[in-house]
């Protein structure tokens, strides 16, 4: 199927999506979760004609729409990035993978392309019902991307729905209810539209703390902090229920990246969850080294968390790569032997077909019916291949769950110091809530490399490694247009900083001015 | 009915449906560029600051329209055409690379021009517009043209795309026809811009940027005359990419010239879109009416039809391999599944609606024109 790869262009491939996604990622949960607010703040406007709630919205939406600009320019690359360089993929998945993003581009980009003029130009120009109407369905409609694009998502970590066909050599769906409510789909989605939720209330408190600090807007500053404060309390507490899923989702069809999230190398039962610890630089894959050189452990939590009973088996990555038989678990080696053999009887099922010789292309076929569930083996070469890089998707893991679990607190210290009508007095809080949004990027950032470092080396899960979804193209060329995006990304975010600074700077109007 | 009619349609019915859809997306795309158009004509047209910021501001509420629709057409392209979605971005990369560039500057053009500390200065984002308007446009239109024309490329057995060219797509703009199809549709973006910013400028106190606009109408038009001439007098006796009835492919002279002929629809779509791009310019440049935009628009629209109904219907390859004449591609070996089209098409059901507010908003919104005294309010809203 694929005689020869050049692994440097993958990996051109793989940094340039990487790339455009971390850049994208910058902007997207900013522009799910401030929607939500803007739609609060506007609707208060809207039921008290307050000109200082008008003044407010006005305000967050501005910074908005600096933001929403570069997250629509990094967004279009990453859609046709699948075509350009990942062309194989696109053929062999399009049946399946095109429709969420057909679906998206007609249900959700529509609805927020026209609502967004409502919404930012609309001021004068449609009732305010009608004005207020829209800012609800630019929320709606930023959010119904998101269902789209995590359902294609999805797919790729579960996928589901489908069946491989033999003569056209790619997945076709064969149930579109199964690819849409793929349990996947719906944790992604549920988490990551809490934590842009929780992000955007992270914006707005560390904007309006250093206008507290700065004495300027204290009236804005404050009525944003009560609100982002309350909602991002409640996003923390479904962040967590969601994450919990999510995790549970993963260990059910993803445990080598479950392993790997745990840096957990041999299986345990009643395994414990790591709460600090630091991976082993020098461990190498089936030695009798532990893998994390420090760790602090609570006994049976991983268990419980995977497989919802604190007594059970959690495979590590060695259990995964070698097999366990005491726990029926199919090592890699094995699975490549299949893998192989489900390519070869393709071919040979293809040539058979082509020659008319039905004897054998139905003899092919039956073999490989009976190893396609090991195809994207059969492209690897080793076992270790099948292990995603331990050391980053650790780290990111626990930055994550860290942050996530100190983002309540933050949440809970506004809340209450707004209530006693001290917060101004609290410099401490303020000082520390400046920087709230960098570290809730970066809990933003660390859930992604969790979720797409921690799968590699798939493009789907067991079934195409990202060696062969690639497209025909020279190392060079890709990394030619790598640095043309990076060159590019990067001057249009300094400006996009630029921009934002200045705009709070100059703050939101004030009534009495 | 309609259920009954997707669930019983052969496959072959829901592929033409499937062309037919990405046409319509395709050709609405085609009639949105008077964004793109619009843009460009901020470099000369327009002669003071105010102007220029007119234009941006009014071309600034539909932007996303055309960017949107853009992107739902690669989509929509994807899911039902996904060979060529492949072998067409994979294959011809350096145009596409080149596209999405010029489409992640217009992006940010808008909102960054005139906000203060943009680093980069309202004439670079300027330019960025102006670069998206032509080089874009131009692009596309090549890209178009490699329908008729043909791609370098091979597919193997399994369907895995080699280009045998290593300029990547590039070399389609060194030829004569499919250049002479992108000119012409940067000219027409052009002439829809000035007549769209007619229709949406209210241009009381600025009555001399409305003559330029209407003068500006009529001369793109004429420059995109020659251009849209060559490409109809080469398209019609070329050799073109038919499909046989093994399904393998043929070079048939005068093919495209059959499939109007074979497909009245198509000639009448071309003749009827021709006289209603030519009726919305003589009214702009020889009346004081204001509707140019909807004419023209709907002209452009109708022979966007007509040019992806000659690439795809009628036994035709709509993305044809110079190299290697199988490895073409038809509506039939390059779309989805049954089942995949099948739910594609409920999902499609949902168009209408979706053009449907797009329309009502867009009337809601245009009811009170774009005006001078409205760019220095500073209640009036965002502004660009």
């Amino acid at each position: 199927m694929i005689e020869n790869f050049d692994l440097t262009m993958v990996n051109w491939a793989r940094a340039q999506f990487a790339l455009t996604a971390l850049y994208h990622w910058i902007f997207v949960p900013l522009t799910l979760g401030i929607t939500w607010i803007i739609a609060f703040y506007h609707t208060i406007y809207y039921r008290t004609g307050s000109e200082e709630w008008k003044n407010l919205t006005r305000f967050w939406m501005t910074l908005f729409g600096i933001n929403f600009a570069i997250g629509v320019a990094t967004g279009i690359i990453l859609e046709f990035e699948f075509g350009t360089n990942w062309s194989n993929y696109s053929w062999m998945v399009g049946d399946i993978f095109g429709a969420p993003l057909a679906i998206e581009g007609i249900f959700a980009f529509f609805l927020e392309a026209t609502f967004f003029a409502v919404m930012f130009f609309g001021w004068n120009r449609v009732s305010k019902k009608f004005h207020l109407f829209s800012t609800w369905m630019v929320a709606i409609g930023s959010n119904l991307s998101a269902v789209w694009i995590l359902v294609a998502n999805a797919w790729m970590q579960r996928p589901v729905g489908q069946v491989f066909n033999p003569d056209s050599a790619r997945f076709e769906m064969n149930n579109f209810a199964e690819v849409v409510f793929n349990p996947i789909a719906v944790s992604k989605f549920t988490h990551t539209t809490s934590s842009s939720m929780l992000f955007a209330s992270l914006f707005i408190i560390s904007i309006s703390s250093w206008y507290l600090l700065k004495g300027r807007h204290e009236k804005m500053a404050r009525r944003s902090i009560m609100v982002a404060a309350v909602f991002g309390l409640v996003s923390s507490a479904f962040v967590g229920f969601t994450g919990d899923e999510a995790a549970y989702e993963v260990a059910q069809h993803q445990p080598m990246k479950l392993a790997a999230m745990e840096g957990l190398y041999k299986g345990e039962e009643g395994a414990g969850i790591v709460l600090m610890g630091m991976v082993d630089s020098d461990k190498k894959i089936g030695d009798d080294q532990d893998g994390l050189s420090f760790k602090i452990k609570i006994p049976g939590i991983l268990s419980l968390l995977a497989n919802r009973s604190s007594g059970s088996f959690v495979p590590g990555i060695e259990d995964l790569v070698y097999g366990n038989p005491d726990h029926k678990i199919m090592g890699v080696d094995d699975k490549i032997v299949k893998g192989k053999i489900a390519l070869t009887q393709l071919d040979a099922y293809k040539k058979a077909s082509k020659n008319g010789d039905t004897a054998a292309a139905t003899a092919a076929l039956t073999m490989f019916q009976a190893n396609k569930e090991y195809l994207g083996y059969g492209f690897l070469t080793k076992p270790e291949e099948a292990v995603p890089p331990v050391g980053l998707t650790f780290n990111a893991f626990h930055l994550m769950v860290a942050l996530g679990t100190v983002f309540p607190l933050v949440f809970l210290a506004f809340l209450y110091f707004s209530w006693k009508d001290t917060l101004k007095e609290q410099k401490w809080l303020l000082k520390g809530g400046t920087v709230m949004v960098f570290l809730g990027l970066f809990a933003h950032w660390s859930g992604w490399i969790v979720a797409e470092v921690g799968r590699q080396p798939w493009a789907i899960q067991d079934l195409l490694p990202v060696t062969v979804a690639r497209t025909n193209l020279t190392a060079g060329t890709v990394a030619t247009t790598f640095f043309m995006f990076l060159i590019l990304f990067t001057l249009l975010l300094i400006a996009e900083v630029s921009i934002m600074l200045r705009q709070i700077n100059i703050g939101p109007k004030e009534v009495s001015e | 009915m309609i259920a009954y009619w997707i669930q019983t349609a052969s496959h072959a019915q829901l592929q033409g449906l499937w062309w037919f859809l990405c046409s319509v997306l395709g050709s609405l795309l085609l009639f949105l560029f008077f964004v793109q158009g619009g843009q460009t004509l901020m470099a000369r047209v327009a002669k003071t600051a105010e102007e220029r910021s007119l234009i941006a501001n009014s071309l600034g509420r539909k932007w996303e329209l055309t960017f949107t629709t853009l992107v739902t057409f690669g989509g929509a392209l994807f899911a039902a055409f996904p060979k060529f979605y492949a072998t067409s971005f994979g294959g011809a990369y350096w145009v596409w690379v080149l596209i999405l560039f010029t489409f992640i500057i217009q992006a940010v053009s808008y909102e960054y021009r005139s906000k203060p500390a943009n680093v980069l200065g309202t004439k670079t984002f300027d330019t960025f517009l102006l670069i998206n308007g032509v080089v874009g446009v131009l692009l596309i239109g090549t890209a178009v043209g490699t329908f008729f024309t043909g791609s370098n490329f091979t597919l193997s057995s399994y369907n895995f795309v080699t280009w045998t060219s290593s300029l990547r797509g590039l070399e389609a703009a060194f030829s004569l026809f499919n250049l002479s199809l992108g000119l012409f549709l940067v000219f027409n973006s052009r002439a829809l811009g000035a007549m769209y910013l007619i229709n949406n400028i209210d241009f009381k106190g600025v009555e001399e940027f409305e003559e330029r606009l209407r003068t500006s109408t009529l001369k793109n038009f004429l420059w995109s005359l020659p251009f849209l001439a060559w490409f109809l007098l080469q398209i019609l006796p070329m050799d073109g990419f038919a499909i046989g009835e093994n399904g393998e492919i043929y070079r048939q002279t005068w093919k495209y010239l059959f499939n109007l002929v074979e497909v009245p629809a198509l000639a009448l779509s071309l003749v009827a879109g021709l006289i209603l791009v030519i009726t919305g310019v003589v009214l702009t440049a020889k009346t004081e009416a204001k509707c140019g935009i909807w004419s023209s628009g709907l002209g452009t629209v109708l022979v966007g039809l007509t040019v992806f109904g000659l690439a795809g219907f009628n036994n035709t390859a709509f993305y044809p391999s110079k190299v290697d004449l199988q490895s073409s591609l038809t509506i039939y070996n390059a779309s989805s599944t049954v089942y995949t089209l099948q739910v594609m098409t409920w999902v499609a059901l949902a168009i209408p609606c979706v053009l449907a507010y797009v329309a009502y908003v867009w009337w809601l919104m245009d009811s009170k024109k774009m005006s001078v005294a409205e760019l220095s309010n500073p209640d009036a809203g965002h502004m660009y």
